[in-house]
């Protein structure tokens, strides 16, 4: 392993990483025995607390319901949010002024305010307005709130999807006589749709990582809210939250995975303008060029 | 009518009349010492992390890149909720005081730390990796050691460059301090809570506590954008 940020290491070198490994090592040993010693005299090691996991009864009965409505939440979400962020994205990028202020001002507002806000309001909403069963409403509330920002975020996301592709794109549309609205629908929508998808993807991992706020302060029964009956059940405080942190992470990983392998994929087709949007790339294109936002920023990854 | 709020005083209490009693200038000052004891401590942690990511030694790198790995990929819900019911219930974490409302916004802003250094990380090794090439061998070819390298030639270079990105990860945290409700902070997401659940201005209620979120992140976001732009290195 070598970098530009250091040389191959000499003996000096060598012997100074051995010294610091043992250093780093030991430290780590330290506050690992440390948990297990808390966790040891508080009884949390002990195989009756762990024992649920193995069984399919505590899957079957809190974990996967609650995973199961972690990604129905999740994936309501998504496909609410998309084409309305499509719209607003496309919106923004309009030659009018009238459709373009309006459209810039909604998405950034909706940018600027904490997602848990809009839950906690549409769920006050969905009290007062409507007659949505209080069984249901958890649900209602969280997708409504998750809607509203991701697809204020999406929109920036098919925003600069369709800011990436090649000028000529857009050049050749007119130059064979297509009107604007035919350029947008039959050119550079359908190609930016692939430019974006690994973004949209990992939009999905922040989606699934929100809903878990629903599970808390709107008791909407998803994976974390699942967790909390489990632990009231078994008194497994510690290993219900190690097995429920697990699942995110792996649920997450593989979204995460799928994005960058999408990303890779779409950079090496031949077909494509070539032209792909990362994820991480959508907050990094010049604020000039795509018309400015007024800097709320999003942190759409976040 | 040149009629103004200022200078009829009942109008004031009718239309701003759902604001009484409750004290929304406070959980929002809350929001804020979060936000920025939250923010301190992530940078802090996240230019380590950083550090460990790109060190000689295959030990830290590992560490580091573990955690970005795990924590990016766990929801902060489930990262504060655990500091409360995890940390100080099981563990007796007591973050040095007997006060239950100090102890809350102390494990409040250790979670947030936790999660945000790991996008703190990522956004200063991809600055790290904009430094070009020949700054740090020209750093190694005068006798300058990794810690002197990193310290003196490369991350104050990539500090300049990604600006932008923690600028959005700043923001990001500002409006992830509202999580902080989940484990009882008085800040203004749980205030918020409280009020629409007892008043009947809904509406109104929902865009004070928008407008405030509003004010603590445009200009933040305005403010690093423009310094951003203006420390850009030159290349």
């Amino acid at each position: 392993m070598s970098s530009v940020l250091y040389d191959a290491p000499g003996p000096r070198a060598k012997r100074r990483n051995v010294v610091l490994s043992i250093v780093f090592v030991a430290l780590l040993v330290l506050l690992l025995w440390w948990v297990w010693r808390t966790m040891d005299d508080k009884g949390q090691l002990k195989w009756p607390l762990w024992e649920p996991f193995t069984t399919a009864e505590a899957w079957t009965t809190y974990l996967l319901p609650g995973l199961g409505n972690t990604l129905k939440a999740a994936a309501l979400a998504m496909a609410i949010a998309l084409p309305l962020g499509a719209v607003f994205g496309i919106a923004r990028l309009s030659d009018h002024r009238w459709v373009r202020v309006p459209a810039g001002v909604v998405v950034e507002f909706f940018r600027a305010i904490p997602v848990l806000l809009l839950m906690l309001f549409a769920n006050e909403f969905y009290v007062r307005s409507t007659d949505i069963g209080s069984d249901q409403r958890p649900l209602y509330a969280v997708v409504t709130g998750l809607v509203f920002y991701n697809a204020s975020v999406l929109a920036e996301v098919v925003r600069a999807g369709i800011l990436a592709l090649p000028k000529g794109q857009t050049e050749a549309a007119y130059a064979i006589g297509l009107r604007k609205s035919q350029t947008m629908t039959g050119i550079l929508l359908p190609q930016a749709v692939t430019v974006m998808l690994p973004a949209i993807v990992s939009q999905l991992v922040v989606i699934v990582k929100d809903t878990a706020l629903g599970g808390v302060m709107l008791a909407f029964p998803e994976l974390l809210n699942a967790r909390s009956t489990l632990a009231a059940n078994y008194a497994d405080v510690i290993p219900s939250f190690i097995v429920v942190a697990v699942v995110y992470i792996v649920v997450n990983f593989a979204l995460t995975s799928f994005a960058s392998w999408l990303e890779g994929r779409l950079r090496r087709s031949k077909r494509s303008t070539g032209a792909v949007l990362a994820p991480d790339e959508v907050e990094e294109l010049n604020p000039a060029q795509t018309a400015g936002t007024f800097g709320t920023g999003a942190g759409g990854t976040i | 009518m040149p009629s103004s709020y200022a200078t009829h005083p009942e109008a004031r209490e009718i239309v701003f009349d759902f604001l009484q009693g409750y004290d929304v200038l406070g959980a929002f000052w809350m929001t804020v010492k979060l936000a920025v004891f939250s923010a301190l401590g992530s940078l802090v942690w996240g230019t380590l992390l950083a550090a460990m990511r790109v060190s000689p030694v295959p030990l830290m790198r590992g560490f580091g890149t573990a955690y970005v790995n795990i924590v990016r990929n766990i929801p902060l819900t489930v990262i504060i909720v655990f500091t409360s019911l995890g940390l100080a219930d099981i563990f007796g974490v007591t973050m040095g005081t007997s006060d239950f409302k100090i102890q809350g916004f102390r494990l409040a802003v250790l979670g947030l730390v936790a999660y945000h250094a790991a996008f703190v990380c990522e956004a200063l090794r991809s600055g790290i990796n904009t430094v070009p090439v020949g700054q740090a061998e020209a750093a190694r070819a005068i006798g300058l050691n990794f810690s002197q390298t990193l310290r003196l030639i490369v991350l104050p270079q990539a500090f300049r460059a990604v600006i932008g990105p923690l600028a959005n990860v700043l923001i990001a945290l500002t409006k992830n301090t509202t999580v902080a409700a989940a484990i009882g902070v008085a800040e203004a997401a749980s205030l918020m809570k409280s009020m629409i659940e007892n008043e009947a201005q809904t509406v109104a209620i929902g865009a004070v506590f928008a407008f405030g979120f509003v004010v603590l992140t445009l200009p933040v976001g305005l403010f690093l954008g423009w310094l951003g732009k203006r420390l850009a290195v030159k290349r």
